[in-house]
C-alpha cells in the first residue's frame, strides 16, 4: 500500500512537470504570436508616421487645399490632389461598376447551375486570371486593348452612350484608346478573379439544408439566391467587393500604362487621367525635395482613402448585422 | 558595436547598391539616357581590366541623390548642376556623351525625315494652341505636301526625364510663350488639351506609332530603332536639319564648355550650318575628395579608358562620343581637381 502510494505520488509529480511544461510553452507561443502581430501594427505605423514626416512640407505649404487644389505644375512648384484622386476614384468606380456585376453571375453560375463537371476548370481558370502579374494586364491593354478599344469600341460608344442626354459628355472627345475609361476597363478585369473567387467560396458555404428547403417550397433558382443565398453571405460579398476595390485604388502598373497620364480632369471619361499610384510611379525617379514631399503626401492620401474605403465597408457589415440582430 | 550600427544604417541606406555589387565593382547611378552606353563600354572593360561596373539607371534626380548620400561613386544626370551646387557639394561634373532628341509623327504619306517644322511651330503644336495638322502655319512650312484635316495628339514623357529636359530646354529656348506659360525641366504641365503621357521613350514610341495623327519626343535611337517618322527642325542658322550623328556633333563642334562653372552649358539651339537644335549632353558627378579614393580612381580609370577607345561603341548605340579636344580638357582640366 505504502509502495503504491508513493509511486502515485511520483505520478503526480510527473503530470506535474508536464503540465508545468506546457503551461511555459502556452505562455511563451503566446507571446511569441502576439509580438507578431504587434510587429505587424509597428509596421504599420512607422510607415504612417515616416509618410507623414516627409509629406510634411507639402501640407505645410497647401494645408488642407491640397486635398481639392485643381493643379500639377511641377515647374512652379505648385500641386494639388485633386487630380490624382479623381483618377484613381473614377477608374477605381468604372472597374466596380463592371466587375461586380460580372462577378457576380460568375459565382452564381458555378455554385449554382453549374455542371459539376464543369466546375472546377471553370473555378480555376478564373483564380488563374488572378494570377497574372499586373504588368501583363498593362502591357495587354496598351498594346492589344487600346488599339481595338478606340478602332470599334469607342466610336461605338460614342455613336450611342455618346448622344444621350446628361451622360453624352462622358462619351465625347478625342479617341486614343487611353484614358480613364480603359483604365478603368482593364481594372475591372484584374479585380473580378478576386471579387468572384471569393462571392463562390461564401455562396458555397451556405448550409445545403437552407438552400434545399427553399427549392423544397418551389422557390425559383433566382429567389434563393436573393431571398437565401444573399442574406446569408452579405458580409462576405461585401468583403469580396472590398478586396477588390482596394487593389484597384493601388494598382499602379497597369494603370500607369494605360490611363494616358496627364494631369488634367476632364469631363470625358476617354481623356487621359491620372492616378495616383500612376503619379507616384512615374515621377519618384526624377523628384527632389518638395515635389519629393508632395508625391509623399499623394501616398498618404491613398492610404487615408483606402483606409476609409475599409472602415467603411466595415461600418456597413455591423449596421446590417445589428439591422438582422445577429449582434447587439 | 558603433561602428556595426553605422554599417547597418549605411547598408540600409545604400540597400541594392552595397549588396549587388561586388567589392571590386565601381558604383554609379543616376540617368537613364546613357545606360546603354555605359553598359556596352562596362562589357568590354571588363573583358580588359577585370573591373565591372554596376550603374542602376533610376533616374538623373536619383542619381544626384545618390551621389549626395555617397552611396554611389559617380552619379550621372542629364540636367546639369550649377557651379554653386557644385561648390557647395565638392563635386565636379563633366560630360560623356552627345545624343540628340527627335520629334517623331505618326501621319499617313509621312515618311522619316519629311516633315519640317520650326521650334517656333513645335512649341505651338506642343501647347495646343496649333491643333490640327492643316493649320496654316504647317502648311507653310510644308508646301508640297498634303496636311489632312485631323486633330494632333500630343504624346510626352509621363515620367520625369532628362530627355524632357533637353527637349523643354529647347521650346523654352525658341520661344517666347512656351517660357513664359511651361518652362523647362525634367517633367513639366503639359498644356496641349490632347496630351497623353508615355513611360520611358518606348511608352513615347508605342503611343506615337498607335495613334494617328500624333507628335511626339524621343532620343534618335528609339525612333530609328523603331522606323518612327521623324522631322526635320530649321537651325539658329536658318537651315532644315536632318538628325543624324554628325549633325549631333556639329551642334556640340562650337561650344564653350568652360564658360560655365562645371561644363553644364546647354547644347540646344546652337549654331552651325549642321547643327542639330535639340542636342544634349549626360553628365557625370564625382567627389573632389571621395571618402573611398581607390573607388574613385577606379571610375576615372573606366572613362578614360572609354573615352579612348568607346567612340565606335557609342556611335554603334546612335550617341556622339566627345570630341577629342574635349576629353583632352576633361582629363587634365576637370580631373586634376580630384584627390587621387
Amino acid at each position: 500500500m505504502n509502495s503504491s502510494a508513493s509511486d502515485s505520488g511520483l505520478l503526480d509529480q510527473k503530470r506535474l512537470d508536464v503540465v508545468r511544461r506546457q503551461r511555459l510553452q502556452d505562455f511563451l507561443f503566446h507571446k511569441v504570436t502576439l509580438s507578431f502581430s504587434l510587429l505587424v501594427l509597428a509596421a504599420l505605423a512607422g510607415i504612417l508616421i515616416s509618410l507623414i514626416i516627409t509629406a510634411w512640407p507639402a501640407f505645410k505649404k497647401f494645408g488642407l487645399e491640397f486635398i481639392w487644389r485643381i493643379e500639377w505644375d511641377i515647374v512652379n512648384e505648385e500641386f494639388g490632389a485633386a487630380i490624382a484622386i479623381f483618377g484613381t476614384v473614377v477608374s477605381s468606380g468604372i472597374a466596380l461598376l463592371i466587375a461586380v456585376p460580372l462577378s457576380f453571375g460568375i459565382a452564381l453560375f458555378l455554385t449554382e447551375t453549374c455542371p459539376v463537371w464543369l466546375r472546377r476548370p471553370l473555378g480555376t481558370a478564373v483564380e488563374l486570371l488572378a494570377a497574372v502579374p499586373s504588368i501583363i494586364y498593362g502591357m495587354f491593354g496598351l498594346f492589344i486593348f487600346a488599339p481595338l478599344f478606340a478602332e470599334y469600341g469607342q466610336p461605338a460608344m460614342q455613336s450611342t452612350l455618346g448622344q444621350m442626354p446628361l451622360i453624352g459628355p462622358l462619351f465625347g472627345g478625342a479617341m486614343n484608346g487611353i484614358g480613364i475609361l480603359a483604365a478603368g476597363l482593364i481594372l475591372a478585369f484584374m479585380i473580378l478573379p478576386f471579387i468572384a473567387a471569393v462571392m463562390r467560396d461564401v455562396f458555397e458555404i451556405v448550409p445545403p439544408i437552407l438552400r434545399e428547403s427553399a427549392y423544397g417550397v418551389g422557390c425559383t433558382t433566382w429567389e434563393v439566391v436573393r431571398y437565401v443565398v444573399l442574406p446569408y453571405t452579405q458580409q462576405g460579398v461585401i468583403g469580396g467587393i472590398m478586396l477588390g476595390l482596394g487593389r484597384a485604388l493601388g494598382e499602379t502598373m497597369a494603370v500607369t500604362f494605360v490611363i494616358g497620364n496627364s494631369q488634367r480632369i476632364s469631363s470625358s471619361l476617354f481623356a487621359p487621367g491620372s492616378s495616383i499610384a500612376s503619379t507616384l510611379a512615374n515621377e519618384f525617379g526624377e523628384a527632389d525635395d518638395f515635389h519629393l514631399s508632395t508625391l509623399f503626401a499623394l501616398g498618404f492620401l491613398l492610404f487615408v482613402i483606402t483606409f476609409v474605403v475599409l472602415a467603411f465597408a466595415k461600418i456597413l457589415i455591423i449596421r446590417t448585422e445589428r439591422a438582422k440582430g445577429t449582434k447587439t | 558595436m558603433v561602428s556595426f550600427k553605422k554599417f547597418l544604417t549605411a547598408a540600409a541606406l545604400a540597400c541594392g547598391v552595397v549588396t549587388s555589387a561586388q567589392a571590386a565593382d565601381i558604383t554609379g547611378a543616376g540617368a537613364t539616357f546613357p545606360y546603354p552606353i555605359y553598359a556596352k563600354w562596362a562589357e568590354e572593360y571588363k573583358k580588359v581590366a577585370k573591373v565591372g561596373l554596376n550603374y542602376q539607371s533610376i533616374g538623373s534626380s536619383g542619381g544626384i541623390r545618390q551621389i549626395r548620400a555617397k552611396t554611389v561613386t559617380f552619379g550621372g544626370t542629364d540636367a546639369p548642376l550649377s557651379g554653386a551646387d557644385l561648390e557647395k557639394d565638392g563635386m565636379v561634373q563633366f560630360p560623356t556623351v552627345l545624343g540628340g532628341v527627335v520629334p517623331i509623327v505618326n501621319l499617313d504619306g509621312f515618311k522619316p525625315g519629311e516633315m519640317r517644322l520650326t521650334g517656333p511651330v513645335l512649341a505651338e503644336i506642343f501647347m495646343g494652341s496649333i491643333a490640327k495638322w492643316n493649320d496654316p502655319k504647317i502648311v507653310a512650312l510644308n508646301p508640297s505636301k498634303k496636311l489632312p484635316d485631323q486633330a494632333i495628339t500630343v504624346v510626352h514623357r509621363a515620367d520625369g526625364s532628362g530627355t524632357t529636359f533637353i527637349f523643354t530646354d529647347y521650346l523654352n529656348e525658341v520661344s517666347k510663350p512656351w517660357a513664359d506659360k511651361v518652362g523647362k525641366g525634367a517633367s513639366v504641365k503639359w498644356p496641349a488639351a490632347s496630351s497623353v503621357g508615355g513611360k520611358g521613350n518606348e511608352g513615347v514610341a508605342a503611343n506615337v506609332s498607335r495613334v494617328k495623327g500624333s507628335i511626339g519626343y524621343v532620343e534618335f535611337a528609339y525612333a530609328k530603332k523603331n522606323k518612327i517618322p521623324h522631322t526635320q527642325l530649321e537651325n539658329r542658322n536658318g537651315l532644315f536639319i536632318e538628325p543624324d550623328d554628325t549633325t549631333f556633333a556639329a551642334a556640340a563642334a562650337n561650344a564653350d564648355w568652360f564658360s560655365v562653372p562645371g561644363m553644364g552649358i546647354s547644347l540646344v539651339n546652337q549654331r552651325g550650318t549642321k547643327a542639330w537644335p535639340i542636342t544634349g549632353a549626360t553628365f557625370v558627378l564625382m567627389y573632389k575628395n571621395p571618402a573611398d579614393k581607390a573607388a574613385s580612381n577606379e571610375a576615372l580609370k573606366f572613362f578614360d579608358w572609354s573615352f579612348k577607345n568607346g567612340k565606335k561603341m557609342a556611335e554603334e548605340l546612335d550617341y556622339v562620343a566627345l570630341p577629342d579636344s574635349l576629353i583632352k580638357a576633361i582629363t587634365e582640366r576637370v580631373w586634376k581637381d580630384i584627390a587621387r
